[in-house]
């Protein structure tokens, strides 16, 4: 495929010096972006020319630039991680745009998710409800051997899907309330299906809702639109069984 | 369990509103099924049975006051609901494309709520009221032939007929309502199977086409009603 050159796009993006700073919106030109480069490359070239001009950069959460470490974040013309599916922001490419297009980018916004510096969101918040409950505690033993605990297909298969949470705050991001659901129904499904974790279910989901509600993350309105924006594809499925779990919980307290 | 910590809780409080959105959309059912009795019969003996028998019946009164709760449980919660979820986004976004991800209902159910309640103070004025309280010249009694026993009734087939025959406004009015609640339950309904736990990836689609079933039917059978004396009257 023959690389298409945008002569020219411009970039709103969010500035912000710092925690307690007011930001503002401001408009950069970027210029000679090939449509075959990534979303951040783009970022990295209008960097380099701030750069050279003598101003400050724009700070912006990235790491392994392959869609697995939950690192970078940016919402991107209205969308978390961008307008594309199943796909962190360093997935994206710049073919998702048009000639001459203005490109806004905001950090995720959430009480719980503060602005450190212009794209940066602390995402401590995360840790906190996972250092609630998101773990097992009890003595598991040494390694097992194979089938030795037979767990089914489907159980093994939820589990792993569940698993597949990168913690990148998407869910969050794109939520109307800023509600932290997925990423808790993930964690506590990834456990919840396997014997290991089964044991501490109920304290689990208790915990990390409490955590949850506590750092200021809004409710849950079933919208759905969480799933679509994830960039691994967790189903809202897993939410209905943190429901089940805590209710359960709940109700034989 | 400690009540107070269940109810302050999100998803505690998201289950009051699953329990109290069901409980009504069961109310609705019948409701509706009375309501339909007005286009099925003109001379309206059908529904001043239907409704002599829901104004008598010793169960309805026991239900009465449960329903009352019911709404003003669903109503309350939701407002203390909101206001938790605006909290959670201090700063919004310049541009946010939430179209491509949910649904219109789904982003709106308070919205929709809201008018809904306008509308539900405005039904209630209109019949409600007039038929427990105020009365109104209309509903005089009347005697119609029941199973071949005469039984002396209100007329309330003649206060809602002669409503919907003589104001155009509220038989839009009306249409409107059933409209606004057919897309709360389009959303509700599925929703409050997920809130108390019970879904999982192949109940998911199942009640989610049962929630867009049951809020086209709700939205259909309620507004069919004015829009039939609207046309044929």
């Amino acid at each position: 495929m023959a690389d298409v050159i945008l002569k020219k796009i411009y970039v709103k993006v969010w500035r912000q010096n710092n925690v307690r700073a007011k930001g503002r919106f401001e408009t950069y030109e970027v210029e000679n972006i090939s449509q075959g480069s990534s979303f951040l490359e783009m970022l990295d070239i209008l960097n380099d020319k701030l750069i050279r001009e003598g101003k400050d950069p724009i700070a912006f959460d990235h790491d392994c630039r392959e869609g697995i470490c939950g690192t970078c974040s940016l919402y991107v013309n209205g969308r978390a991680h961008g307008p594309d599916r199943d796909i962190t922001t360093c997935q994206l490419h710049m073919r998702k745009f048009n000639e001459g297009e203005t490109i806004t980018i905001e950090p995720w916004r959430a009480g719980a998710f503060p602005v450190i510096k212009d794209l940066m969101v602390d995402r401590t918040a995360f840790e906190k409800i996972q250092q609630a409950g998101g773990f097992v505690s009890v003595n598991t033993g040494g390694v097992p051997d194979g089938n030795a605990i037979p767990i089914g297909y489907e159980d093994a298969e939820e589990a792993m899907d569940a698993a597949a949470c990168i913690g990148c705050g998407a869910c969050v991001a794109t939520c109307k309330n800023s509600s932290a659901m997925l990423f808790v129904a993930a964690k506590v499904s990834q456990l919840a299906k396997l014997p290991q974790g089964k044991v501490e279910g109920k304290r689990r989901a208790k915990a990390m809702v409490a955590k949850m509600d506590e750092l200021g993350f809004g409710g849950c309105t079933n919208t759905g639109a969480c799933e679509l924006e994830c960039p691994k594809g967790i189903s809202i499925s897993h939410i209905a069984r943190l429901n089940r779990e805590y209710l359960k919980a709940k109700f034989s307290d | 369990m400690s009540k107070g910590s269940f109810l302050n809780a999100s998803v505690g409080r998201k289950f009051l509103m699953s329990i109290t959105g069901l409980f009504l959309i069961m109310f609705l059912l019948v409701h509706m099924s009375i309501n339909l009795l007005l286009i099925f019969d003109d001379s309206g003996d059908l529904f001043n049975i239907a409704a002599h028998f829901m104004a008598t019946n010793p169960f309805i009164k026991i239900i009465e006051p449960v329903l009352a709760l019911g709404f003003a449980i669903h109503i309350l919660w939701s407002i203390i609901i909101t206001i938790q979820n605006m909290r959670a986004r201090p700063v919004k976004y310049l541009k946010s494309n939430q179209a491509v991800n949910s649904t219109w209902a789904s982003r709106n159910m308070f919205i929709l709520g809201a008018m809904l309640f306008v509308y539900i103070g405005i039904h209630l004025y209109n019949f409600w009221w007039k038929m427990k309280f105020a009365g109104d010249p209309l509903l005089e009694h009347i005697t119609v032939m029941q199973a071949g026993v005469p039984v002396e009734m209100e007329n309330a087939y003649a206060l809602v007929a002669t409503l919907f025959k003589e104001s155009v406004i509220y038989d839009i009015v009306y249409i409107i309502g059933g409209v606004l609640l057919g897309l709360h339950v389009s959303h509700g309904f599925w929703s409050a199977f997920q809130t108390i736990g019970f879904n999982n990836h192949i109940w998911r689609k199942r009640l989610f086409v049962l929630a867009q079933v049951i809020g086209a039917i709700f939205a259909i059978g309620f507004s069919v009603i004015p829009l039939y004396f609207l046309i044929k009257f």
